[in-house]
């Protein structure tokens, strides 16, 4: 159980969530640092780690739209979040499963900030407000991947098996 | 199975008879593209090969093109080492499609693919970068995808886990009005479907307007398809398209002309009229927030931007100059201009719109993207209002989160230009 750090309207880009000029920044390990660069106070509070690993942002529809850039998926997993949508964009989601960074789709989500939720296997509980919602799971390839850790260890794999 | 031309096609690249949308497939890809994020997709690829025994080898280095086009020249020493760590990876793997920052083969990514000859009817074309969509003009399925997957791509050779698309038909009849062109086509479709309106899906293209359009404006459309989420844009290859591809790409071989099934399923169709559409307009700071400029004309702009991988063409220089005529751009408003390429650069100094639109008082930048995105030159600054050609109007989007950025076409900013405010190029 973790609490909602922030709730996001509809339409969230991936030039809010990483703005372009920090682009030349491209190292998983440095992308933390510009994470809602333009939100300031967000920013600041991730970076000081005010918020602990697990915790919730929740987003309206079409979360991740925009660039291909994948400082944007990579930025929040440096992070420890975990988002929840009511729906993601497809780049944004098919990057965030490939760098193994947790994505609830949910399409009903109503919470506010400082609600706590509770993931279990097929829905989502808001235990400030008692109500349950439904989560979409991942198709089941793209959980191949999740489970694999990333798109790195399951290529790894792909090519060893090539080779056998 | 009657098939849609995403289904044809990822069916052709997968080896299999035939898909249907909602189907997961590993088609084998034809082209992947990067540009100046190859310096993180090479780096995904080195750690794929960490602690393998195999040699860190792309699959097959004639089939990656790498594009330098988001921050050229470098404007920082942190781009310029990320430039030169690409360039050392180039030289090793042997990559031949390689477009450094010259004037004799430069410009931005989604033109130089097409110019080069590089993109085919019924490929399949990966890039790191949304705007892959472009190249569904040519009947490509060309898709973006992010630098890790990228760096999957040179390992293995094909796309993972990709799932058919069903199919919006979008049927575009009737003949566009003077200064009325595929930019208001695009951004008009974007505001009825909205920006998650072709979430997943391929919008295919039709109509009397599109089968008379050339592969330029068809370029346009398909370019901004990701505004509407769309994974493709696409347009059944044609006689324009084996125009296009043998007299201004110079390709020789023989080009896969087929469109979709007559009996193709289509989850939805969307039918436009061209004859009675007028000059749109985006609004901040969503793409899908578009107005006929009638609605918002007088609104005063500082800065004017005709360029990217949208408008950055030959016939958008040409209609610009057109509508400037040899008039001055208005005193307090900067207008920036970025052809898409050396080659379309040179072709407009030639014909002389470079002259012409450096004379109203434009300033003709060298080829690049990177001023759409906010990471290089053109940058606006607190409280301003910047107009422009490009695909995006997200807040911060030019390098400014205080600032707005309307969208339109070539002919609209030009029109803007001269009065200072956004005009309504019929009307100047």
């Amino acid at each position: 159980m973790s609490k909602v750090i922030y709730v996001f309207e509809d339409d969230i880009s991936t030039d809010h969530i990483y703005p372009g000029r920090f682009m030349a920044t491209v190292l998983p390990s440095e992308t933390p640092l510009h994470c809602f660069a333009d939100m300031t106070e967000l920013n600041s509070a991730l970076k000081a780690k005010q918020y602990p690993e697990g915790s919730f942002l929740v987003a309206g529809s079409n979360f991740g739209c925009g660039s291909s850039r994948e400082q944007a998926a990579s930025t929040l997993k440096g992070h420890g979040l975990v988002i929840v949508a009511r729906s993601f964009a497809r780049i944004f989601l098919q990057n965030a499963v490939n760098l193994g960074l947790p994505l609830v789709h949910c399409p009903q989500i109503e919470a506010s900030t400082g609600d706590e939720l509770e993931l279990k296997e097929d829905v989502l509980v808001n235990k400030t407000t008692g109500r349950t919602f439904e989560i979409v799971p991942l198709p089941k390839l793209r959980q191949a991947i999740m489970d694999s850790g990333g798109l790195i260890a399951y290529t790894r794999k792909l090519l060893v098996d090539r080779q056998a | 199975m009657p098939m849609t031309l995403s289904e044809k096609i990822l069916a052709r690249a997968s080896g299999l008879n035939s898909v249907s949308a909602g189907d997961v497939v590993e088609p084998h890809v034809s082209l992947a593209m990067s540009h100046e994020n190859a310096a993180l997709v090479l780096h995904q690829f080195k750690e794929i090969y960490n602690g393998l025994t195999l040699p860190a080898r792309v699959w097959d280095p004639s089939r990656i093109a790498i594009i330098f086009d988001h921050r050229i020249p470098a404007e920082s020493s942190k781009t310029a080492t990320n430039h030169k760590r690409v360039r050392d990876f180039i030289a090793d793997q042997g990559i031949t499609k390689f477009h450094d920052i010259r004037g004799d083969q430069g410009g931005i990514c989604h033109q130089i693919l097409p110019e080069s000859g590089y993109v085919h009817p019924g490929a399949v074309v990966v890039g790191t970068d949304s705007h892959t969509t472009t190249h569904g003009a040519l009947g490509a399925f060309a898709f973006g995808i992010g630098a890790t997957e990228m760096a999957s791509v040179w390992a293995l050779g094909v796309a993972l886990n990709i799932e058919v698309p069903k199919t919006i038909k979008v049927e575009i009849s009737g003949k566009l009005s003077p200064f009325v062109s595929a930019k208001d086509i695009i951004l008009y479709l974007i505001g009825l479907i909205k920006a998650d309106g072709a979430n997943y899906r391929a919008l295919e293209f039709h109509g009397s307007t599109i089968r008379a359009m050339s592969t330029s404006s068809r370029l346009v459309l398909c370019n901004m398809a990701v505004e509407a989420g769309a994974t493709v844009g696409m347009v059944p290859p044609d006689a324009e398209t084996e125009r296009y591809l043998n007299k201004e790409a110079h390709v020789s071989v023989p080009l896969w002309l087929e469109g979709p099934d007559a009996d193709a399923v289509y989850e939805r169709v969307v039918t436009i009229d061209a004859d009675k559409l007028a000059p749109q307009v985006a609004c901040p700071h969503t793409v899908d927030n578009v107005k006929p400029v009638t609605d918002i004309v007088g609104r005063k702009v500082d800065q004017i931007v005709i360029g990217s991988c949208t408008n950055g063409r030959l016939d958008d220089l040409a209609a610009a100059a057109r509508v400037l005529k040899s008039r001055k751009i208005q005193a307090h408003t900067r207008m920036l201009v970025f052809p898409a390429s050396w080659k379309i650069y040179k072709e407009a100094m030639e014909l002389g719109y470079l002259k012409d639109l450096a004379d109203s008082g434009a300033v003709i930048m060298n080829p690049g993207c990177g001023c759409c995105l906010g990471v290089h030159q053109g940058a606006l600054g607190d409280g301003e209002v910047g107009l422009s050609t490009t695909n995006r109007n997200f807040k911060g989007r030019m390098g400014n989160p205080n600032a707005e950025v309307f969208l339109c076409s070539p002919e609209v900013a030009a029109a803007s230009a001269l009065r200072g405010v956004i005009s309504d190029p019929r009307e100047v």
